[in-house]
This record gives C-alpha cells, sequence and structure tokens, in this order.
C-alpha cells in the first residue's frame, strides 16, 4: 500500500538525522534522567505518607516519568519541522508525489522510535535504583507511553505548521506541555492535591494517562483506571493524528 | 505541456486581500524553454507555486503535463520537477543520501535511486562531493545538486524559481549551459522565472513579461525588443542635416534627431533597415564617417510597457 510505503520513506528521512546524531537522543534523555536521579530519591521517602498511593515510591514515580518524557520529547516534535521549513526541505517534498498523511505518519515514526528508545533506558535505569514491577504491566506501561508520545508529536507538528511564526512555538509549546505536565500527577501524585486541583487535572486528558500507567506497573491490566486511561490514549491518538494529517493537507508556510 | 487560463490567486493578509496573480493564460509547448520575467513582487513566484501544486488557485484553470491541477494533484506532481530559489536539501545530509532519497520519493526502488544519483552527479560534475554534508558545498555546485534533485524522476517539465539569483557570472553561464544542454539531450520543457534581463535573453527562446499579477507582453526576447520602440541607429556624417532627412524617409522611421555631426532615429528594425539606408545616402552623395545599430534591451521593453524599470522595486 502506497501510504505505508511513503510513510517508510519520510520515516527513513527523518531518522537518518538521529543516526547520524546519536547524541541527540541521550541529551533528549538527561531531563528524565536527572529527574530519576535527583528527585526520586526524595518522592520514594513518601511512600507510606497518608494519602499516598499504594505501591513502592518508584512504582509510582517511574510511570509518572514515562508521560513526562513522552511530554517532554515528543511535545517537542515541532522544533524538528522548523529547519525544515527554513531549508525548503518541507517544500520541496511537498512537490512529491509523497502521500500527505505519510508526511506526517513518518516524521511521527520517528519520534515514536525515538521515544521507545528512550523509554526501554528510563524504565532499565528504574530498575538499577529499585523499581519492582511486574513485568506485563511494565511492557503495557510501556505500549499505553508510545501511543501518547505518537499522539503528541502529531499535535506538536500540527502547532508548529499552524503558528503564525516560528517564534511562537517555543513559547506556545513549552507553556502547553508545562500545563499539561503539572495537571496530570506524573511529578507528585495528585492524591496529594486540593479538591479544585483535583477538579482541574481530571480536565487533562494526561492525568488519565497517568493514573493508567501507575494502575499498569502495579500489575493491575483490567481495572477502571486502565480501561479510562487506555481509551483516552486512543481517542488522543485518533483525534492528535486527524488534526495532523489535515495539517499536512492544507497549504502552509 | 503547459496550458493555463485565468489563473488567479488572492492573499488575505491583515492589511486585506492582496491580488498576488490576476488572471494569467500560459501555453507552452513541449520542449520549451519560457522565462517569466518581471519585478519583485510582480507574481512569478506565486504563479509558479500554482502550477507546482504547492498554492491552490482562488480562480481559473491549469493542465500541467497532461494533468489537471485541481482534479490531479498528485498526477502534476509525478511529471513535474521544481527547483525552489532557495533550494531544498537538508544542510547536514550528505549529497548521495538526498539525492537517494529523493529519487526514491519519486517511487524508484532502492538499487535504481542509487544508480540515477549516480548518473546526475556524474551529469553535474557532483562525484567526488557526493559524501559531503550539502551545507559544505559553494554556492554554484549547491546549485547544481539543486538541479540534479529536481530530475531525479526524469519530470517532463522543470519548474526553477530565480534558477541563477545570488551565484557569481561563471557560476550563473555554467548552469545556463547545462539549462540548454537539459532541453536539447532530454527535450525537457523548462519553465524559469528571473527578474535578470540578460538571463531572459540569452537563456529563453520565449519571455513572458508580468507585471502586478498580469502578463503584460510575451514573445522571443528579439521580437519584443522590436515590438516595443524598435532600434537606435546613429550615424555620423559632416552632411547632418542632409543625412537625417534620408533616414526620416525610410519606412517606419520616426524620432528623428540631429546634434552636432550625429543624427539619431529609432526603426522598427536596425539591421534590415540599414541596407536601405545605406544605398539611399549614397544616392543622395551623402558621406558617413560612421553608423552603429543599437538593439533595446528587455528593460526598454519593461520600461516602454510598464513605465517603470525593472530594476525598481
Amino acid at each position: 500500500m502506497r501510504l505505508v510505503s511513503d510513510t517508510w520513506l519520510v520515516f527513513l528521512r527523518s531518522i537518518n538525522q538521529v543516526i547520524r546524531n546519536p547524541l541527540s537522543i541521550l541529551i533528549g534523555m538527561a531531563q528524565p534522567a536527572l529527574y530519576l536521579v535527583l528527585f526520586g530519591p526524595m518522592l520514594t521517602s513518601l511512600a507510606g505518607v497518608a494519602g499516598f498511593p499504594a505501591g513502592s515510591g518508584w512504582q509510582v514515580y517511574v510511570p509518572g516519568l514515562l508521560v513526562q518524557l513522552a511530554l517532554m520529547g515528543s511535545g517537542m516534535a515541532g522544533f524538528t519541522v522548523l529547519p525544515d521549513i527554513h531549508t525548503g526541505v518541507a517544500e520541496r517534498i511537498r512537490v512529491t508525489p509523497l502521500s500527505r498523511s505519510a508526511l506526517l505518519l513518518g516524521r511521527v515514526g520517528q519520534q515514536v522510535a525515538v521515544f521507545t528508545a528512550q523509554a526501554v533506558v528510563l524504565v532499565l535505569a528504574g530498575v538499577l535504583f529499585g523499581l519492582r514491577a511486574p513485568v506485563g504491566g511494565v511492557l503495557l506501561g510501556v505500549l499505553l507511553a508510545v501511543l501518547l508520545s505518537s499522539a503528541l508529536a502529531a499535535a506538536s507538528f500540527s502547532i508548529a505548521l499552524r503558528l503564525p511564526n516560528e517564534y511562537l512555538f517555543a513559547p506556545v509549546s513549552t507553556l502547553l506541555t508545562l500545563l499539561l505536565l503539572l495537571l496530570s500527577g506524573a511529578l507528585l501524585p495528585l492524591d496529594l492535591a486540593p479538591g479544585w486541583l483535583r477538579a482541574l487535572a481530571a480536565a487533562n486528558p494526561v492525568s488519565h494517562v497517568v493514573d493508567a500507567e501507575r494502575a499498569l506497573f502495579l500489575g493491575h491490566l483490567v481495572s477502571s483506571r486502565t480501561l479510562v486511561g487506555t481509551l483516552v490514549t486512543v481517542a488522543l491518538v485518533a483525534l492528535c493524528w486527524l488534526w495532523g494529517i489535515r495539517t499536512f493537507r492544507r497549504e502552509h508556510r | 505541456m503547459i496550458k493555463a487560463r485565468a489563473l488567479a490567486r488572492r492573499f488575505d493578509t491583515p492589511a486585506g486581500p492582496v491580488e498576488a496573480v490576476r488572471g494569467v493564460d500560459l501555453d507552452i509547448a513541449a520542449g520549451e524553454l519560457v522565462g517569466f520575467l518581471g519585478p519583485n513582487g510582480a507574481g512569478k513566484t506565486t504563479t509558479l507555486r500554482m502550477l507546482t501544486t504547492l498554492l491552490r488557485p482562488t480562480q481559473g484553470s491549469a493542465v500541467v503535463a497532461g494533468c489537471d491541477l485541481r482534479a490531479d494533484p498528485v498526477g502534476v506532481r509525478r511529471r513535474i520537477g521544481y527547483v525552489a530559489q532557495g533550494g531544498g536539501t537538508g544542510p547536514d545530509y550528505p549529497v548521495d543520501t538526498e539525492l537517494r532519497m529523493q529519487a526514491r520519493f519519486y517511487g524508484l526502488p532502492p538499487a535504481q535511486a542509487a544508480s540515477r544519483a549516480a548518473e546526475l552527479a556524474e551529469w553535474f560534475d557532483l562525484t567526488d562531493l557526493m559524501a559531503l554534508p550539502t551545507a559544505a558545498l559553494s554556492g554554484g555546485q549547491r546549485r547544481r545538486l539543486d538541479l540534479a534533485m529536481g530530475l531525479v524522476h526524469r519530470p517532463a517539465v522543470l519548474f526553477l524559481d530565480e534558477p541563477t539569483a545570488g551565484l557569481d557570472p561563471h557560476s550563473r553561464a555554467n548552469l545556463w549551459e547545462r539549462i540548454r544542454d537539459l532541453r536539447a539531450d532530454l527535450g525537457t520543457t523548462v519553465f524559469l522565472t528571473t527578474h535578470y534581463l540578460d538571463e531572459a535573453d540569452v537563456l529563453c527562446d520565449r519571455v513572458l513579461v508580468i507585471d502586478q499579477g498580469r502578463i503584460v507582453a510575451q514573445g522571443s526576447p528579439d521580437d519584443l525588443k522590436r515590438q516595443v520602440s524598435g532600434d537606435t541607429v546613429v550615424l555620423t556624417s559632416a552632411q547632418a542635416a542632409a543625412a537625417a532627412e534620408v533616414a526620416g524617409r525610410l519606412p517606419g522611421a520616426h524620432q528623428v534627431s540631429v546634434a552636432d555631426t550625429a543624427v539619431r532615429f529609432h526603426v522598427p528594425a536596425g539591421d534590415t533597415a540599414l541596407p536601405t539606408l545605406l544605398r539611399e545616402l549614397d544616392q543622395a552623395e551623402v558621406e558617413l564617417t560612421s553608423v552603429q545599430v543599437h538593439r533595446p534591451t528587455l528593460d526598454d521593453v519593461f520600461r516602454a510597457l510598464t513605465g517603470r524599470s525593472l530594476g525598481q522595486d
């Protein structure tokens, strides 16, 4: 099918950049790794405090970090289209017969590949620090985070292409990801938050993903939290991909 | 190869709508090398971007390489090559990678893409540069790479936006030669925009002059110059007044002026008027010291049509 082969070609060109700059993957991981090392130990000492969710500190914190990595990494994916617009690469590729959907999906694929590699390293690092969790749940947790990262990447590309100028992208995307992150409970469990903050967080789809991640890391493969988080993630993927495809189909800068 | 009718494009800007192209008709035959000449902002690039499917026309229709622009943009994309003014290669990608990926984007299988890349590199003298990142190329080399990128799928039509803007004279001449070769060897139809008079003059079979979104004149560079102001003839003679009288009787001669020993006048075609002039002067027993024919430049043409020089913005 042409969409698949076109997506593969766009993926190949995008991943080429990463392969030639392997350091970029490590630098992208630095932030969550720093959280793991410099913030995680504080959090683990909170385990057992009244209101703290079930499980060890690491079982609470590592799933949150996965979501944080998706937000900080794939949420910033739009930065990678800006140079392509400058150099005329984006325009050159738009004159080729490649499917417009593939222009989005191939780029999303590249982000997902990088994210998956980072997520695996992050979980393994978590194990070194003392994370103990059911393997099946962890694998499903990583898969859910991968899906979330694909939705965030598609949304980020759309924002980058739709903003009237490129200088807006950094402040807009930073603000959005920070808002999504703070209201997700990824850093500190929302169980510790006052009611109004929890109500706000409930409106943030990412908070439901974090809930599902934590349930999965406890081995609760079938639970209301897992179910809701999965449905929210699938809905996010559908909406963001559609929005992205619409963006790549229209004329843009 | 390209047929457009009443092609128009309006942009909605915060300051109100801007009519960038206001109804352009084009008829370009297979194998023609046609130049779109006009000042910056005349609508050249907008027209090109419509014909290459990058912009949707707000009005009008066009058929490019046999495919309707609106109904079958993918068909158009398959059959055309497009080289934007600034090129379009990733600065840190190796030349070889960019060429091969571009060929694969047009559906060539990997092995064929590699051989096509090598073939084009040979043609454009890029073989020794294949492993370099494109950022390491000189301006002329990068422009040759841009052309090669536009040709990986052997398109029927090649669109070039300001192909030699910013190049040194040597690289420009080199590029012109390659564009001519392209047409001669592959029969590629070439449609280019330029705001350089010499480029339109030296390179193109036919020039379309565009100003403020409309085509104001078209023809071969020679036709255009002839139809507008004709040629200027300057002769010097000790009997200037008598010479001026003879010159004034030539068919189509006008604006005859005498300054000291020099007589200056305009005729539609100086090269064919000259033999008659010399014969008549001889019969009138007027002796000449010198005679010169000046062809008008395309800038004279543009000035006559619009009242402005091409260089002005």
